[in-house]
């Protein structure tokens, strides 16, 4: 276990209206590594991960207690500024939710709200993002044509170009793979072990495979508590906590 | 359109034939079946009839008066004096259509915006009790006859316009902008509105985890999104404005001038309905003739709903 933490949960709880859905949730987040976040269906995954970015801040009757740190700074403190926020802790959702917008218009779209005017700025940010998501080589002719017509996994590839075109630190994955098919699924995995040189990667997975093929380190949900977290070699090969265990051998959920 | 409308019944009539084949067994029913059928067919028919009915009568009783006065001259002809009885009656209905075309285009610059705004409040950021409230309300709007409209604008905007401007009357264009303006919100707003729920959540989320706040979000990425349906409430709008005669007919003053904002002016539809009750000759004809421009008009506003219409629908698939 190396590295900074960058992100920092202390006794983490979040409501749904009656529905505690975290509970008591500390754990510390290395830089440039990649956690993922493990567990069945329900017990919280997705909502922590919003919570990092503060996506829950939408849903209504949401209430969050404990404290989140991102660099030493408490991501719920009064003067937050949340698309600053955003900004750094970037997003790819489980969906490929691409903009009805052209390929070229989706990468901009972010820098563009961000301030970027200078059309040369953007035509470079938008090959460079869409090299780091590895998919420059099948889009570079089709720039204006719209990002509706790519298939599943290169809209997935270009979500997560369009999150790195705003350079974000951290990239938020919720299960970005799992409407893919087993070569796509092999290229998003080959881009976050190569992203994390330079950016640190939650994921979100169901599959212990992937968790293992790509992650550094391993958090385990159940039920909103965050049964296990460790080294994702240690964690597969001596699972300390029996439901880690059980959970991985497959023995439920 | 015939051909259409024959192979469609002849479709009905091969689907009848084999539900008729199925239902053997409970003769009741399929008589039943078949007669529902066939009603619902002659009902369509009827529909049908009735546009091809109202646009034969148009076109046989609106061109002889063209053919009379002769098409430049109706057209483009500046000066409508039909009942001129010194023996000299000029039949130009180029003021009616420009009075037409500027009013409805002046109650589009004024009312699509303020439509939009409302239809982006209403879908995205009012909470949900004032947006129902406020629902009613727009229905309510929809719902008022054309004619409050018109009596409305007489007390309260022909008074505010003479004495803003100081003017002998306020009944001017200007006056008609306002209504037809009020008057077309509410199918501006609905239409609209339903566009930009149709938007897919997800589209918002991904700019919203991209940093963009609220409002860029619905400017930027819904409004875009639910362009093909704004579109259609747009062109919706220009269909009501340029089809309305009655509120306008008691705000606009009524004299066929060439069109100015602060002027007495005569649309196309005021011209028939003022005008009708005591035309005779062909002052009554061109009635019929300004009857089928104004058809034409709407003929190819309703082309251009039903392009976006479709376009929105594929839009959303
Ligand atoms: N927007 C919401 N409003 C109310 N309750 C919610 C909302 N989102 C999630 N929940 C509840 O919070 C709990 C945790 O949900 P969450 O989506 O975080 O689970 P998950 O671990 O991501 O599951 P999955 O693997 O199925 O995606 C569940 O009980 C869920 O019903
Ligand atoms: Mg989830």
């Amino acid at each position: 276990m190396s590295g900074n933490t960058i992100i920092e949960a202390k006794g983490l709880e979040l409501w749904y209206g009656d529905n505690h859905a975290l509970k008591g949730v500390s754990l510390e987040i290395p830089e440039n590594r990649i956690t993922a976040l493990i567990g069945p269906s329900g017990c919280g995954k997705s909502t922590f991960l919003k919570t990092l970015n503060r996506m829950n801040d939408l849903v209504p009757g949401v209430r969050i207690e404990g404290q989140l740190l991102y660099n030493g700074e408490d991501i719920y403190g009064p003067d937050v500024d949340v698309t600053r926020l955003r900004k750094q802790i970037g997003m790819v959702f489980q969906k490929a939710n691409p903009f009805p917008m052209s390929i070229y218009d989706n990468i901009a779209y972010g820098p563009r709200t961000h301030g970027v005017r200078s059309r040369a700025k953007l035509d470079d940010i938008v090959e460079r993002s869409l090299r780091d998501a590895a998919i420059w080589d099948e889009v570079k002719d089709r720039l204006n044509k719209s990002a509706l017509g790519l298939s599943g996994g290169q809209q997935q590839r270009l979500c997560i170009a369009r999150a790195l075109a705003v350079e974000p630190d951290v990239l938020l994955m919720d299960e970005s793979t799992s409407a893919l098919d087993p070569i796509s699924t092999g290229k998003i995995e080959e881009l976050a072990l190569e992203l994390k040189n330079r950016y640190t990667v939650v994921m979100v997975t169901h599959n212990m495979q992937q968790a293992v093929r790509v992650s550094d380190m391993t958090a385990f949900f159940l039920l909103g508590e965050l049964v296990e977290f460790g080294d994702t070699e240690r964690l597969f090969s001596h699972p300390r906590d029996k439901r880690t265990e059980d959970y991985i051998t497959g023995r439920f959920g | 359109m015939n051909e259409a409308i024959l192979s469609k019944e002849a479709g009905a009539k091969v689907k009848t034939a084999a539900k008729t084949a199925k239902n053997k067994k409970s003769g009741a029913r399929g008589a039943l079946e078949f007669t529902m059928k066939a009603l619902f067919l002659i009902c369509g028919l009827v529909a049908v009839g009735f546009v091809l009915i109202i646009s034969v009568y148009l076109i046989v009783s609106g061109i002889p008066a063209i053919r009379e006065v002769g098409l430049l001259e109706f057209l483009g002809g500046t000066d409508w004096d039909p009942a001129n009885r010194s023996g000299d009656p000029s039949f130009g209905i180029l003021p009616m259509i420009l009075t037409s075309i500027y009013g409805t285009a002046g109650a589009i610059v004024i009312g699509v915006p303020i439509g939009f705004l409302m239809a982006v409040f209403l879908s995205k950021v009012a909470p949900r009790r004032l947006a129902a409230v406020i629902r009613e309300v727009v229905d309510l709007l929809a719902g008022i006859p054309s004619v409050v409209y018109g009596l409305v604008g007489m007390i309260v905007l022909l008074p505010a316009i003479r004495d803003l401007f100081g003017l002998p009357a306020g009944d001017s264009l200007l006056a008609a902008v306002f209504v037809l303006a009020i008057m077309i919100l509410p199918s501006i707003i609905s239409v609209s509105e339903t566009a930009l729920d149709a938007v897919p959540r997800e589209y918002e989320e991904a700019s919203l985890a991209l940093g963009a706040t609220e409002l860029e979000t619905y400017f930027r990425v819904s409004a875009p999104a639910a362009k093909s349906g704004i579109a259609a409430s747009v062109v919706l709008g220009v269909g009501r404005a340029i089809g309305e005669a009655m509120a306008i007919l008691m705000v606009a003053g009524n004299v066929a001038n060439m069109p100015s904002l602060l002027s007495s002016v005569k649309f196309l539809t005021t011209a028939i309905a003022g005008e009708m009750g005591y035309a005779d000759g062909l002052h009554r004809q061109a009635l019929f003739s300004i009857g089928l421009v104004l058809f034409l008009f709407i003929m190819l506003i309703n082309a251009a709903l039903n392009l976006f219409l479709k376009r929105s629908k594929e839009g959303q698939a």
